[in-house]
Order: structure tokens, then sequence, then C-alpha cells
């Protein structure tokens, strides 16, 4: 039975054991007078039938298919003749996964002397047992437990405590995934950023003024001291950041303004979903447009007016990615200034102040906290994204803040360093972790600050 | 005054004491679109002048034919039960209701002579004019001084950092705000109490010097405490201002005002000296609802 099928059988008696439940739950209670005389409703009879079922069943099936393949290879390499045990782990495990290969029929017996008879047998015996054995034991299990649960359905077993607790218990089960996987995530980057620390001092790193990573492949290498410094790739991001929040800021924020207080509800029926297409559209077409149609353009205006300027700018980059913001602004803006409560409105109007007073001297400053949150959440946005600056403003780690220039940032980098066949076991590698790490910091440390922002506002009204 | 309660109370006292008298209901068909209002709607030499006010919002009529005078530094109280367009003629007096999309107002509110729905007006003036004090106490969220020198900043009032003080002493003083608030003038104006907020709120109306101050409900999110407070603080303000109130609290209406506009589904049915309006209402409409019948 392979694994396919095992799961549809437990499916089948999952099903099975719910209706079971139920249907049992209600045939007890028929004679009662009705099911207000259980001391809980039939599905979660039901749910509990499911739960002796499954649960069990599941365990087992986990607890012996992670160690099953541990358990066939010990008892096969006990069974490996006595000359074996001088052998080095990987030619241990080479010889391990001959025997397999011969075993599940893959290599013939003759690639194996004659000595090794033993522990092969043994473990076609021990595969077959398993694949016998395990569906059985597993099926058998979740029967069992269903009947057990259907014999104790009455009418004075509670289940509902049970249940709920049950599906209390599930729900924190799923939140903690989430949780341990992003817990995993930063001990993965944190722990192969102190790898990379091991190798790159922490104040060469943070505070180097030169970033040259690709000549530190091969110790044999001219050159082979590659330099870690992270400003260039810092000062890179924010320069980019700037001119994204230059374009996304004042655009964003009137637009805002303009859909919540002057726009007819046509209008902005119409414009605000068309906003909101701006963010659906996928940065990569955004890098197209970067490099193929923003960053010439700009080359062919500074030329116009005799300047020089690159090919793949920064000031191209940024401001694609000021228009891939806008959205972000704006909607969040919009959000909060609808948040401020009308009454005040009708305060400002009623002293005789216009609408555009109204405006710059009490919404929007009653908007601020919230409109810097979002902006706050748009930088971090800004700092992240990649594709846009991969494709228009280049690779080459300037320090510079000419936004005429080519300039790389954080994210770039981290792409550049990990694009092809690569060893996790050099500071080349390991420096995109320590660059992560860093990102990391950074951009949770705006969303913290922009988020106790927003909140302190939310309170303002509340 | 006293009169006035005794009387109202009396009222009272004679319902309970013969619940089962039958009453004449008014009979809400004998007011059709061209009922006439009884008692003293018009005035001489008045300050505003209402002519055959329509409102609509959207295709629904909320005021119907109202015609009203307000005479200079009178305290006129509007009463009437809940939805029959108080707050909607209130809000006509300063075209507050320009900033309802489907609000529509039809007819003449003259103010010193001029029609203030008239093209020429700015509504934006007109409300320097006519302030507005509202039900729910709405400070900006800023400090108590920008709360008071808002008004005066944005018309210009002043020039001089030292005047604004004086103006924004002033209006907390007749607000009789100042003494609670004059050491802490830079906290914040929706931190204080609710009844802390609607003197703010009223001497933040008095801070642009308004000729006529329109209240809507200026107690009814308060305390009794604080409802006393700003009821002296009407009966102080009638010297300089002119000043409409609407409420539902009737004693309140009796004590504050001189005259009284009873309305109901949006017409104007009764108005007249407070004092006769209370005490022998013309119109059954009107004593229905003072004597608490319904409303
Ligand atoms: N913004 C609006 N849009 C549509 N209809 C409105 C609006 N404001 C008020 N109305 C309608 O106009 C009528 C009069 O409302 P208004 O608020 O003037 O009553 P009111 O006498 O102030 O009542 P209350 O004592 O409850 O405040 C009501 O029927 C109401 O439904
Ligand atoms: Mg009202």
């Amino acid at each position: 039975m392979n694994a396919s099928t095992l799961v549809l059988v437990l499916i089948a008696i999952t099903v099975a054991s719910y209706y079971g439940g139920v249907m049992r739950s209600q045939a007890l209670a028929r004679p009662l007078g009705g099911i207000k005389h259980l001391s809980a409703l039939p599905s979660y009879y039901g749910f509990m039938a499911v739960t002796w079922a499954v649960i069990p069943a599941l365990i087992l099936l986990l607890v012996w298919t992670i160690y099953e393949a541990s358990v066939i290879s010990n008892m096969v390499i006990a069974l490996l003749p006595s000359e074996t045990a001088s052998l080095s782990e990987g030619e241990l495990g080479l010889l391990y996964s001959r025997i397999a290969n011969v075993a599940s029929g893959i290599m013939q017996w003759d690639t194996l002397g004659e000595a090794y008879r033993p522990a092969v047998e043994r473990m076609i015996e021990l595969q077959t047992f398993t694949a016998r054995y395990k569906p059985i034991l597993v099926i058998s299990l979740a029967v069992v437990g269903a009947l057990i649960a259907l014999k104790m359905v009455s009418a004075q077993w509670n289940v509902r405590y049970p249940v709920e607790r049950i599906f209390n218990i599930l729900l924190f089960l799923c939140s903690g995934i989430a949780v341990l996987i992003t817990v995993g995530i930063v001990f993965s980057v944190v722990f192969e950023s102190l790898r990379f620390f091991g190798e790159i001092s922490f104040f060469d790193f943070v505070f180097g003024t030169q970033w040259s990573p690709q000549i530190a492949i091969r110790a044999d290498q001219v050159g082979a001291s590659g330099a870690f410094g992270v400003i260039p790739l810092l000062v890179g991001t924010m320069l980019i950041s700037i001119i994204a929040m230059f374009v996304a800021v004042p655009v964003g924020l009137m637009s805002a303004i303009y859909l919540s207080e002057y726009a007819s509800v046509q209008v902005r029926n119409i414009v605000k979903p068309l906003l909101e297409i701006l963010a659906g559209i996928p940065t990569i077409v955004y890098g197209f447009f970067a490099a193929i149609t923003v960053a010439p353009a700009i080359r062919a205006a500074g030329e116009g007016v005799g300047l020089e300027v690159a090919s793949e700018s920064a000031l191209a980059a940024g401001l694609v990615m000021g228009v891939m913001i806008i959205p972000f602004v704006s909607s969040l803006s919009d959000d909060v200034i609808n948040a401020v409560p009308n009454s005040l409105r009708d305060g400002s109007y009623g002293l005789g102040a216009t609408q555009s007073e109204t405006i710059r001297k009490v919404i929007i400053p009653a908007a601020l906290p919230g409109i810097v949150g979002g902006v706050l959440l748009a930088v971090s946005r800004a700092i992240g994204e990649t594709m846009i600056v991969v494709m228009a403003a280049g690779s080459m780690a300037n320090l510079t803040v000419n936004p005429l220039e080519a300039v790389t940032t954080v994210t770039v980098q981290i792409v550049t360093l990990l694009v092809g066949d690569q060893e996790f076991d050099n500071a080349k590698t390991l420096a995109a972790f320590a660059l992560g790490l860093m990102l990391f910091v950074i951009t949770l440390g705006l969303n913290f600050i922009a988020l106790y922002v927003v909140k302190k506002y939310r309170e303002q009204y509340d | 005054m006293a009169g006035i309660n005794t009387m109202i109370d009396e009222g009272r006292t004679q319902d309970d004491v013969a619940p089962l008298t039958a009453v004449e209901m008014p009979r809400q068909e004998s007011i059709d679109e061209n009922y006439e209002t009884v008692g003293s709607p018009l005035l001489h030499n008045p300050l505003v002048k209402t002519r055959n006010v329509n409102v609509f919002y959207a295709e629904k009529q909320a005021i119907f034919n109202v015609n009203l005078d307000i005479a200079k530094n009178e305290v006129i109280a509007m009463i009437g039960p809940s939805g029959c367009g108080k707050s909607t003629f209130l809000r006509c007096l300063n075209r507050m209701n320009d900033t309802i999309d489907t609000c529509r107002v039809q007819g003449d509110i003259v103010l010193e002579g001029q029609d203030i729905y008239d093209r020429s007006v700015d509504a934006v003036e007109l409300r320097a004019r006519v302030g507005i004090v509202f039900q729910k106490p709405n400070p900006f969220p800023k400090s108590v001084y920008e709360n008071v020198a808002y008004g005066p900043r944005i018309h210009g009032l002043v020039n001089r950092k030292s005047d604004l003080d004086d103006i924004v002493e002033d209006s907390l003083k007749r607000a009789g705000l100042w003494e609670e608030v004059k050491d802490e003038l830079e906290g914040s104006g929706t931190g204080l109490s609710g009844g802390q907020q609607q003197r703010l709120c009223i001497a933040r109306t008095i801070a642009v010097s308004p000729d006529i101050i329109l209240m809507d409900e200026p107690c009814s999110a308060l305390d009794p405490i604080a409802t006393a407070k700003i009821e002296e603080l009407i009966a102080e303000l009638r010297e300089n201002y002119t000043i409409a109130i609407v409420t539902h609290n009737m004693q309140q209406a009796a004590r504050v005002s001189s005259r009284t506009a009873y309305f109901h589904l949006g017409k104007l049915i009764e108005v007249g000296e407070t004092e006769i309006v209370f005490t022998r209402p013309v119109h059954p409409l009107t004593e229905a609802y003072i004597t608490g019948r319904f409303g």
C-alpha cells in the first residue's frame, strides 16, 4: 500500500467516524426525547470520534516514518562484515547506499561481495516489513480509536469541553508553526552571519567603505582579500529610497487628500482602484520600465543639458520605485485622513475656515502620526525592494550620493553574491547572510517605529 | 423663571391626577403645506429674517416653509421632537448645510439686509459672523491655546503674538474656562473634561467675535453640573451676542431663552415668548409636546 492510498483511507475513516459520532449520538438522543438531552451537540460527538480516530494514528505514522530509516540502517550496519568497522564515515555512507541500491534491485548482486549478503537480505526483509505493517497498524489504530470513541458516546459524556480544547490546541499549533518558522529563519540568518563575522571583523563590515567581495573566491587568487565594507551599499540603498520617497510622499499624500476631501464619490470610486492597481504590478515589470524607458530618458535629458549620466542610475531606479510605492502612501494616508472625525471638519468650517485651511491646519496635523506611520512602512518596503534596483541601478558599489551615477543596494548585492553555484563556506556567500541580517534589523526597526506611531494615533480618538 | 417651572410642574401634576381624561390628540393632517405658524414668528427690525425656507436632503424635504425672525441680543430656543428639523434649520443660518452634498436650501435667509445664500456672499466669511457650537464637544487635537487661536489666526485678526494672547485669554474668560486652564494653555484640548471641552468650543467660537452663536444641543453630552455652567454662560453671553439654541431639555429652554420656537415634522408650529409658550401654548401640538405627551 503506498502513501497516497494510506492517506485516502485515513480520510475515509475520518469522515466515517464523524458521521458515526453524529449518528450514534442522535440515535442515543431519540429515546431520551431529542438532542437537547445530550450534554453536547451531535457534531461535537462527531469531532470527538474524529479526534480519537485520527490523532493516535497520525502520531504513530509520524513517529514510524521519522525513525524508520535510522532503525533500519542501524540494524543493517550491525550485520556488516567486521573489516568495515575501520571505514571512515564517508566510506561507510557510500557502502550503505550501495547496499540499499542492491536491496531495492537497482544494482546487481555482483557489485557487492558475498560477505554482504546477510546485510542486504536483512534490509530487504525490514523494508518488506515496514511496507506491509506500517499501513496496517496505522489503519487499525485509527479504526480502533474510532470504535472506542463511538462506544464511549453517551448522553452524559460532555464532549463540548474537550472538543473546544482540541480546537484551541489546533489553532495554537498553527500559529505556533508560523512563529517557529520565523524564528527558524532568523536563527539561520543569525548563525550564518556569525560564521561570516568569524572571518571578517564586525567593524570592517559595518564601517568599511569599500565593497568588493568578488575577488575573494579562491585563496590562491591574486588580491585574495575581499573588501566587505557595507557603507557603500547602505548609502546606495538610502539614496534610492530617499529619491523614491521624494516621489511617493508628495504624490501619494496629495492624491490621498484629493480623493478623501475633494473628489466626488464617482471620481473616488474610479481613481482609488486604479491607484491600487499600481501596487499590483509585479516589480519586475517596473524593473523593465525603469531600465528600458526611464533610465535612457534620464540619460538623454541629462546629456541635453550637458550632464554626465550613467546608463544605470540611482535616479532612474529611485523614480520608478517611488511610483511603485505611491499606492502604499496614498491608501494608508487615505485611511488615516478618513479616520479623522467629521466633527473636526465641522468645527473648523464652523469657525469660518476654508477647505484648504481646514485640511492644512486641522486634518493633516490630526492625521500626521498615521501618515508618518504609513510613510515609514513604505520606506521599509523601498529598502527591501530588489527587482527594480537590480535592473535599473546596476551593481557597482560606488560610494556616492550623486543620483546620476550607478549605485548598488543591499538587496542587489545579496542577489549577486548568491547567483550561481556556490558553496556556503566562504566569506563571499556568507556575506549575503550578514547583509540579509542587517536588512532585517533595519526594516524591523522601521516597522516597529511605524506600528508604534500608528498605534499611538489610533488611541487619540478612542 | 420660577413661575414658568411651577406652571410646567402643575401641568404635569394635572396629567398625573387625571390620566384618563380624554385629551383631544392633535391630528397630524391638520398641518398641511400651507400651515400658518401661530404666535409671533415675525418681528420689527430683526437681525435675521428667514422667509419661506424649504430644505431638502436629496428628494426628501426636511424643512417646510419656515418663516422666523431673530432679534438682536435675544436667546431663542428651538424645541421639538427628534428628527423634526431643528438642527437642519439651525445649520441653514450659517450655511453649514453647504458641507452636505445632498442638501438644498430654498427661500430667503437675510442677515442684516443681506441674503446669505446670495452668490456674492462667501460662506466662509458668513461663518465667522455666525458661529456654531455642536452637540458633541469637538476640540481640535491641539493645545488649548491653539484651539482658541485657530479662528483669529485663519481670519488674520491679529498680527502680534501679544494681541493673540489677549484674544485667547479674553475668550477663555468669557467662556468661563480661564480659571481652570490658565496654567495649562499648552495642554491638549482633547484632554479636558467633556464640560470643559464644550466651554473650550464656545471660547473658540467667541474668539472670532461672531454676531450670532448657534448652539445645537450644546449640553446633551454633559452632566448636570457642566450643563449648569454652560447655562450660566449663555445667560452672560446674551448681553453681547445673539444666540439660537436647540435643546431637548425643556427646563433648559425655559431657563435660558427669551423666545421659543416649536418645530414639528419640519414645520414651525409655534413661536412666542418663552413664558407664554410654556404656560399658555396656543397650538395643540405645542401643548402636547411641552406637557410631555409625545416627543
Ligand atoms: N445629512 C442628512 N442626509 C439626509 N437626511 C438628513 C440628513 N440630516 C438630517 N436628515 C433628515 O432630516 C430630518 C431632520 O433632521 P435634523 O437632524 O434636522 O433633526 P433634529 O430636529 O435636529 O433631530 P434631533 O433632535 O434628533 O437632533 C430628519 O428626518 C433626518 O432624517
Ligand atoms: Mg439635531
